[in-house]
């Protein structure tokens, strides 16, 4: 840089210079609005926001359980399952590391089957996916994937692709889920992969098959004590 | 006359952004989300839709503000400004349109980092009247979405066979994948950048061809 041009830098900068006090102001003032724009924002979606989640969850639950009319909420506390305490004000704030599942019932009031979250890495991202297990057959009964970034076209036919969800009408789960190729099934607790997606349904049978390892126990525990009236259709 | 010579700056300034000026076609702004989240139609219209959204806002903001703002802190109380819409936006659309928001996710964000955005703010908006700035923001965002459905209306058509998840083909059409993968993203892209570019350049020969027979 020159002199010349050095000068007029200097001389720029000294007539223009505001003082720091005004700069802070001014950021500070635009933070302020900021803020409380957002928080009003906020304050204003969120019941709408929550409502939304909450209408998603009932609408999967009775998706993946058939003849499901109504649910309960139930949570695991000290590998006990207790139901969820329904608090207005606490309502949906599930805690970080609470576990979760929801108990489905028929016209009768009775049993249908326990509609389980689980959640497991894909082929892009984790896979989260709420299925239905009917406790006493020992049975899947549906499936629904909630959360998904799999490839377009390839991966997302996990949720897409009508003959992958056949596989979730009664597929067995003991002794363990088994995927297999397409075409190949031969025993109830075998799942069809789809061609090209092979990584996104092998995460669909580990995400069962963990989930169930979690669950299966505490489940049969849970009925056997709770003495619940359980659908004849299922027996 | 002057109201005459008005009245077609400032269709000049609406109409730059759509065509002359596209902020995609031509200054090739705004890549991300035009690469990223167009592969449907109703992706690449919320998109734009959106950004309509945080544009038009933040230039009415900034050319009302442009003389209380310093000099030195105008870029970061410019990203203060859209930072606060685009999270409006980001509310909102969970509000309202739970569907579209799991779609773009992450991308709704990343609207604050466009430098479409950015770029009219300093260019524009901090040196027009509030007016003009509308207008500017308005061509600008219209062009923007233009161009977003030129890229995903194509690839949604190509990559699922649908239009608006309306299924055009019936099931004897084999979907081209790649077109709805990223890389169908860069193709369609290129695509139209090379016809915009081959347009220019025609229309840049024919008129000095013109000149030239004329003064001859």
């Amino acid at each position: 840089m020159s002199d010349e041009q050095k000068n007029t830098t200097i001389q720029h900068t000294a007539e223009k210079e505001p003082s720091s006090f005004k700069l802070v102001f001014t950021l500070g003032i635009a933070g302020l609005l900021s803020g409380i724009i957002l928080v009003g924002t906020f304050i204003y979606t969120k019941p709408l926001i929550q409502a939304n989640k909450k209408a998603a969850t009932q609408r999967a639950i009775f998706k993946v359980l058939p003849d499901c009319t109504t649910y309960s909420t139930l949570v695991l506390k000290d590998s006990q399952l207790a139901l969820k305490a329904t608090d207005e004000n606490k309502k949906e704030e599930a805690d970080k590391d609470e576990l979760l599942i929801y108990a489905g019932f028929n016209a009768e009031e009775e049993l249908i089957g326990f509609a389980i979250p689980g959640s497991e890495p894909g082929f892009q991202d984790v896979i989260g996916a709420l299925f239905g297990y009917d406790a006493i057959n020992k049975i899947i009964i549906g499936f629904e994937v909630l959360e998904s970034k799999e490839t377009p076209g390839l991966g997302d036919k996990i949720f897409k692709d009508a003959d992958f969800q056949t596989n979730f009408k009664a597929l067995a789960v003991a002794p363990e889920i088994i995927a297999v190729k397409p075409g190949m099934k031969q025993n109830p607790n075998e799942v069809e992969t789809i061609t090209g997606a092979t990584i996104s349904s092998k995460a669909i049978v580990r995400l069962l098959n963990e989930t169930m390892d979690i669950w299966e126990a505490t489940l049969d525990v849970y009925i056997k004590d709770n003495e619940l009236k359980v659908s004849d259709k299922n027996e | 006359m002057s109201d005459l010579a008005d009245s077609n700056k400032r269709a000049e300034e609406f109409l730059k952004g759509l065509w002359k000026e596209n902020p995609v076609f031509v200054a090739v702004l705004g890549m991300c989300p035009a690469l990223a989240v167009t592969n449907t139609a109703i992706n690449s219209l919320a998109m734009g839709l959106a950004t309509t959204f945080v544009l038009v806002s933040s230039s009415i903001l900034v050319s009302l503000l442009k003389s209380v703002i310093p000099k030195q802190v105008r870029i970061t109380t410019y990203i203060i400004i859209i930072a606060t819409f685009v999270t409006v936006v980001d509310f909102l659309l969970a509000a309202y349109t739970p569907g579209v928001h799991k779609e773009l996710g992450a991308f709704i964000a990343l609207i604050v980092v466009n430098c479409l955005i950015l770029g009219r703010q300093e260019a524009f908006a901090s040196k027009n009247t509030v007016g003009l700035s509308i207008l500017d923001a308005l061509g600008m965002s219209a062009g923007f979405t233009f161009a977003m459905l030129c890229i995903g209306i194509p690839r949604e058509i190509l990559g699922s066979g649908s239009l608006f998840d309306i299924s055009l083909f019936g099931a004897g059409f084999e979907p081209w994948i790649v077109m709805i993968l990223p890389p169908g993203g860069f193709f369609m892209l290129g695509f139209l950048l090379l016809g915009f570019n081959w347009h220019a350049k025609r229309s840049k020969e024919r008129a000095l061809l013109k000149q030239t027979v004329e003064t001859t």
